[in-house]
């Protein structure tokens, strides 16, 4: 449904990465990985269509990319909201419904039935009528998920989600993903530094580093040997408990950083 | 002149006569309702975007155009405006980031208000007019004036009313708000071109340096006391009419500018919502921290 062929993305001298050959299926958890700076969110840009590729062709749903798709569902990196943002939780997900729609925030019955669903599936009933700016990170994660989760995408699309959650909410707000997943047999691409909280969802990985990349499940790429290989010097995979530590990868940033 | 406790208060208060001169200023009231309305409204996206010191820095180029507009003998109004715009369009198409953003107003907002001092130096006509433009002069609306400020204030209802909803998406969500397909710099640009017009008209009211009991204070208040999205703005456009009506109402008698009872008025409003809105949020504070162990 999601097909790349020969893609190549950079900007001015720099080319971040070059003759990506990636299909998605439906109902597939693919991880995007890789350091900083590699082309994980640009990747995500290129899917929803706010960037272009430098050269190669993708394709969604047999058509091309084109902005505003609404097959496609985008949850971004979590940034809280602050004071100051006249609007409860329900009214987030509404926007997932009808915020491109020009005109006053009314909403219609049927649309609001729909936002009480989301938001029940979300486990986010009891803090609904809440300022969003009240809630914890946590909470304001989940409403987005329900909030991307209103049109019923094909694709999901998560960049960093996770980012400063806890643990319990970490695997809470990436079961919410999953679970949509699954049911609506959604593809989902999910660009994160620490592959850990979606270890036992993930189908693939796309490892970026370098102007670089590997693919494969988790087992054939998250290996000492081809990490050593994409950085181009020697990193160890370590594997404890069913968590997966990438240690050496670059002595100053990613020293002990999970993968 | 020397004055004694009773004069002064009556200089502040004075209601006798009250109902001829309210027969006289009519226009006024109707010019500060609209007003109200006006700056009610952009305020809750005034707010949402955190934009406050950028209503600032416009209306000081805006009173540098009103003030060249004075020197040069043409209509105030079009002058405030064309400077507004200028401003907004410049903080809008340079300050995309909050940190330019700030900077960029912080270099304006000096240099606007020393052209206005410059050009209102080298005026020589009635110094009410000068002084007028930086603390308000709504008692003297004229017709024609009323009506400019009537087609503008339209304008800026209307296009807030037309974006409402794509604005406060990309307001408060701007990413995602790209990613469904939103112009999302378009809708800024917009924006900004309203709020321009709307501090234009506002200036005519409370003045340059008061435009903020507008624009800002009405919609700090709503949304100290509710987060609910239709709420919020009418609270606030029910606490900017107040404000500027009351005010008038209250100047006729006095013989004072109407600005330091907008900006009272307006003031106390948004203590008072601080006050109620400070004995409700604990609640939730303490309850997401039940619910949420960091």
């Amino acid at each position: 449904m999601l097909r790349l062929h020969n893609a190549a993305l950079g900007f001015g001298d720099r080319q971040l990465w070059s003759g990506l050959d990636l299909d998605v299926a439906p109902g597939e958890f693919l991880a995007v990985l890789g350091p900083n700076g590699t082309g994980k969110t640009s990747l995500l840009k290129t899917i929803l269509g706010e960037q272009r590729l430098t050269s190669g062709t993708i394709e969604f749903l047999g058509g091309p990319v084109r902005n505003g798709n609404r097959r496609i569902g985008y949850i971004p990196q979590q940034k809280l909201i602050d004071g100051g943002t006249p609007l409860r939780a329900r009214d987030l997900v509404a926007l997932g419904i009808n915020g491109q729609r020009w005109g006053l925030p009314l909403s219609s019955k049927a649309e609001r039935v729909r936002v009480d669903e989301l938001l029940e599936a979300v486990g986010a009933t009891s803090y609904a009528n809440a300022p969003i700016a009240t809630l914890s990170g946590g909470e304001q994660q989940r409403v987005r998920v329900g909030q991307s989760i209103a049109a019923d995408p094909a694709l999901l699309l998560c960049d960093e989600p996770l980012l400063s959650l806890d643990l319990a909410h970490q695997r809470a707000v990436s079961e919410l993903i999953d679970s949509q997943r699954a049911r609506s047999n959604a593809a989902v691409v999910f660009v994160t530094h620490d592959v850990n909280p979606i270890l036992g969802m993930v189908d693939r990985v796309l490892y970026l580093a370098r102007g670089s990349f590997r693919i494969g499940t988790p087992d054939e790429v998250l290996t000492s040997e081809v990490l050593s290989d994409l950085y181009g010097t020697p990193v160890d995979v370590f594997r404890s408990r069913g968590r997966i530590v990438v240690v050496g990868s670059d002595e100053h940033d990613h020293h002990d950083e999970a993968a | 002149m020397l004055h004694t406790g009773d004069d002064w208060w009556s200089h502040i208060f004075d209601f006798s006569n009250y109902g001829e001169l309210l027969a006289l200023v009519h226009n006024s009231i109707l010019a500060g309702a609209i007003l109200g309305v006006v700056g009610g409204l952009i305020g809750v996206f005034v707010m949402t975007r955190d934009m406050a010191f950028a209503v600032h820095g416009i209306s000081e180029l805006s009173f540098a155009g009103a003030s060249a507009a004075l020197l040069l003998g043409v209509n105030v109004v079009a002058g405030s405006v064309a400077g507004s715009l200028i401003a907004a369009l410049l903080i809008g198409i340079l300050g995309a980031r909050a940190r330019d953003r700030n900077s960029i107003i912080a270099v304006l907002m000096p240099f606007g208000l020393g052209l206005g001092i410059l050009f209102l130096a080298l005026y020589t006509g009635r110094s009410a007019n000068k002084f007028g433009l930086l603390t308000g002069q709504i008692v003297a609306v004229d017709d024609p004036q009323l009506l400019a400020l009537l087609v503008i204030s339209v304008v800026v209802i209307a296009g807030l009313l037309l974006m409402w909803r794509p604005l406060t998406f990309a307001s408060v969500d701007p990413d995602v708000a790209a990613a469904r397909g939103l112009p999302v710099t378009g809708i800024s640009i917009a924006f900004m071109v309203l709020l321009g017009l709307a501090v234009a008209i506002s200036i005519q009211v409370v003045g340059a340096l008061l435009v903020l009991s507008l624009l800002v204070t009405p919609a700090a208040a709503a949304m100290r006391v509710t987060a609910s999205p239709l709420l919020t703005p009418l609270l606030s456009v029910a606490f900017a009419v107040a404000s500027v009506v009351g005010g008038i109402m209250l100047a006729l008698g006095g013989g004072l500018p109407i600005s330091p009872y907008v900006t009272t008025i307006s003031f106390l409003i948004y203590v008072v919502c601080r006050i109620v809105g400070a004995r409700r949020t604990p609640g939730r504070a303490k309850a997401a921290a039940v619910e949420s162990p960091a």
